[in-house]
């Protein structure tokens, strides 16, 4: 990995900038909030101020721990984040309603309510974020975890899989049972995974980058390299065949390629990745039902509407009637698609925001990778680099996987979509990338120490004693 | 009729509010876009290491190979700008070797032969079995050690 480290020149903290478009965020979901009361009642709704000062009130104690513990992080993750938090809430407190409608309409039991709760997660999010930025004061001693971080991350990876402890939700074995609560442990893994990829492939990646035959113009490793990608590849195809997750297992397999292939900076190892990931996939395909029951909805949405491909159906339904600028909030029927507030959350968004909306959305999400990719390259270590690096392509692959299944481009897997799907451990892991994702940021945007010049190193050098010492 | 009108507004502000938040966002990263570049590395290296290369030299070494330590069997390819050697990651060769220091040692070209060069290390440089106290001249085959690590330079 040669990138270069791009210099912050004189990169202004710019921390009031970073509470300016908080506070923007924070109104933003207010006035989405009362949009949603005037739509469906024609006054405003009597809960918009205390959302508004729930929210404001988390999302500024956010900003000023980073104040505190990381001044020198990027400003503009912290605000995208709590926009689409914000949003979040106020699409899920949205389909409550329709979920109430709903209810009534048929005379059921009215459904809980899950605004409150995920703004109660969102708040246990916080803490999280907080507890992370203020103990891991320097992401370089996360390197020293790393193979204990794998080994965690393997066995919370495997743990809903084992009987007992794990609990079968909507066909998918992904979740553990923890008193009232239910808990998806893969969402800690991705995080966990990710720390040992980086800290393996900062110790293993000239040997993986250098050692290799060149063939047709390509570089091949050897194949004793091969060994933890295949391993990487046997455990994400481990938690396709053990717990039907197919979202995971592409993003855990996406992930790992594309770190291999930053740190060694071989195009090989893309290619190595794509041709397992398409063997993988076409044995799957060929081997399990609902691998095939979800490629046959994918291209086939519409032969059985009422069916298996009802829920891909009514969500393309809700973005076609949002056409380019939406019913607006409150004056669609997003609520007729299952799974509105987790998977589905973009077709409701896509239906009531329309087109623009959409793109709007999408577009932040697009600002939080790229100012993680941007922190990247001013990291200074390659631990933190290639950590930024994969900490921000999961979450824009995850937002692919699941945007694109959602709009019928790639067939539908499920993952959430990070900060705006209904999930508690959704919410508190993608916050704790964050905390994650500015630590590293606030040490390459830190002014470094002016630089020694060598005379004087040497000098000092030289005053000192001679003695072998261990670094 | 009033109540629709409030609502269109809203539903529209809500989305020019929406696309203003993100405009805001991306104004900032535009000087990422255009603005700063990267360092440019060679100008760090002074002029004065930069010899003409020797033309058809036979003796000249084209290649750095690690004998022994935690990078054995890594190769580089010698052009003719120096190389510099330590666990510093913008070393041209980055040492993985707990003793070696983070810039160790420098390999420079000249016209006779490469020279290497101890940059102030905590555990020195040794070509041989000699400690290297000035700029020497490498010659083929003979062993470099830093740290644990033995590199030598090949044709």
């Amino acid at each position: 990995m040669t990138a270069p480290t791009v210099a912050p020149s004189s990169a202004p903290a710019r921390r009031d900038a970073e509470l300016a478009l908080t506070a923007f965020a924070v109104g933003l979901a207010v006035l989405a909030y009362a949009a949603v009361g005037i739509a469906q009642d024609g006054r405003l709704p009597s809960g918009a101020l205390g959302y508004g000062a729930g929210l404001g009130l988390l999302f500024g104690v956010a900003h000023l721990v980073v104040r505190r513990f990381a001044p020198y992080a990027d400003p503009l993750i912290l605000p995208c984040v709590a926009l689409l938090n914000g949003l979040g809430v106020v699409m899920i407190r949205r389909l409550d309603f329709a979920a109430v409608e709903r209810a009534q309409q048929r005379g059921k039991a009215l459904p809980r309510a899950d605004a409150p709760l995920q703004l109660i997660w969102t708040a246990i999010a916080v803490t999280a974020f907080v507890a992370v930025l203020v103990v891991v004061r320097d992401h370089t001693r996360l390197a020293r975890y790393t193979y204990t971080s794998a080994a965690a991350g393997l066995f919370l990876l495997l743990l809903p899989a084992l009987p007992g402890v794990g609990a079968t939700i909507n066909g998918a074995r992904l979740w553990i049972r923890l008193g009232p609560i239910t808990v998806q442990p893969s969402e800690v893994a991705k995080i966990l995974l990710m720390v040992f990829f980086a800290g393996y492939l900062v110790t293993k990646r000239d040997v993986l980058a250098l050692a290799s035959r060149r063939v047709m113009g390509l570089d091949l490793p050897r194949a004793r390299d091969l060994g933890p990608v295949l391993l990487a590849w046997a455990a994400s195809l481990a938690v396709l065949v053990r717990e039907k997750d197919l979202g995971s297992s592409l993003l855990f397999f996406g992930i790992f390629i594309v770190m291999l292939y930053v740190a060694t900076e071989r195009t090989s190892w893309l290619l190595i990745g794509m041709g397992l990931f398409a063997g993988g996939a076409f044995a799957a395909y060929t081997l399990f039902g609902h691998v095939r029951q979800r490629v046959d909805v994918w291209l086939h949405p519409f032969r059985d509407a009422g069916g298996d491909g009802y829920q891909l159906v009514q969500g393309l339904f809700g973005f076609g009637t949002g056409g380019i600028t939406g019913t607006g909030l409150g004056k669609g029927s997003p609520g007729i698609v299952p799974f509105a507030k987790t998977d589905f959350i973009m077709a409701a968004i896509g239906e009531e925001l329309g087109l623009v909306g959409v793109m709007a959305v999408l577009l932040v999400f697009a600002v939080i990778v790229e100012r993680g990719l941007r922190s990247a390259l001013s990291c200074r270590d390659s631990f933190g680099k290639l950590l930024a690096t994969g900490l921000s392509f999961a979450l824009g692959l995850q937002v692919f996987v699941i945007v694109g299944g959602v709009t019928g481009l790639i067939p539908l897997t499920g993952v959430t979509l990070p900060w705006l799907s209904y999930g508690g451990s959704s919410v508190v892991m993608n916050w704790v990338l964050v905390a994650l994702l500015l630590r590293i940021s606030d040490a390459g945007r830190r002014p470094g120490p002016a630089p020694v010049t060598p005379d004087k190193a040497r000098a000092a050098l030289q005053e000192a004693q001679t003695q072998v010492v261990r670094r | 009729m009033a109540s629709t009108l409030i609502v269109a507004i809203v539903k529209y502000g809500l989305l020019a509010l929406l696309w203003l938040f993100v405009i805001s966002a991306v104004r900032t990263i535009r000087s990422d876009l255009w603005g700063s570049r990267a360092p440019v590395r060679a100008a760090a290296a002074p002029a004065a290491a930069r010899a003409p290369k020797a033309k058809g030299s036979r003796t000249q070494a084209r290649r750095l190979v690690v004998t022994e330590g935690a990078l054995a069997g890594t190769t580089i390819n010698l052009g003719d700008s120096p190389v510099t050697l330590g666990r510093a990651d913008d070393s041209t060769l980055v040492l993985t070797d707990d003793y070696a220091s983070s810039r160790h040692a420098r390999l420079v070209p000249g016209a006779e032969a490469w020279t290497v060069e101890d940059l102030g290390s905590t555990n020195g440089t040794y070509l041989g079995s000699s400690k290297v106290s000035r700029p020497t001249p490498v010659p083929l085959g003979q062993p470099i050690r830093i740290g644990k690590t033995v590199l030598e330079l090949r044709r």
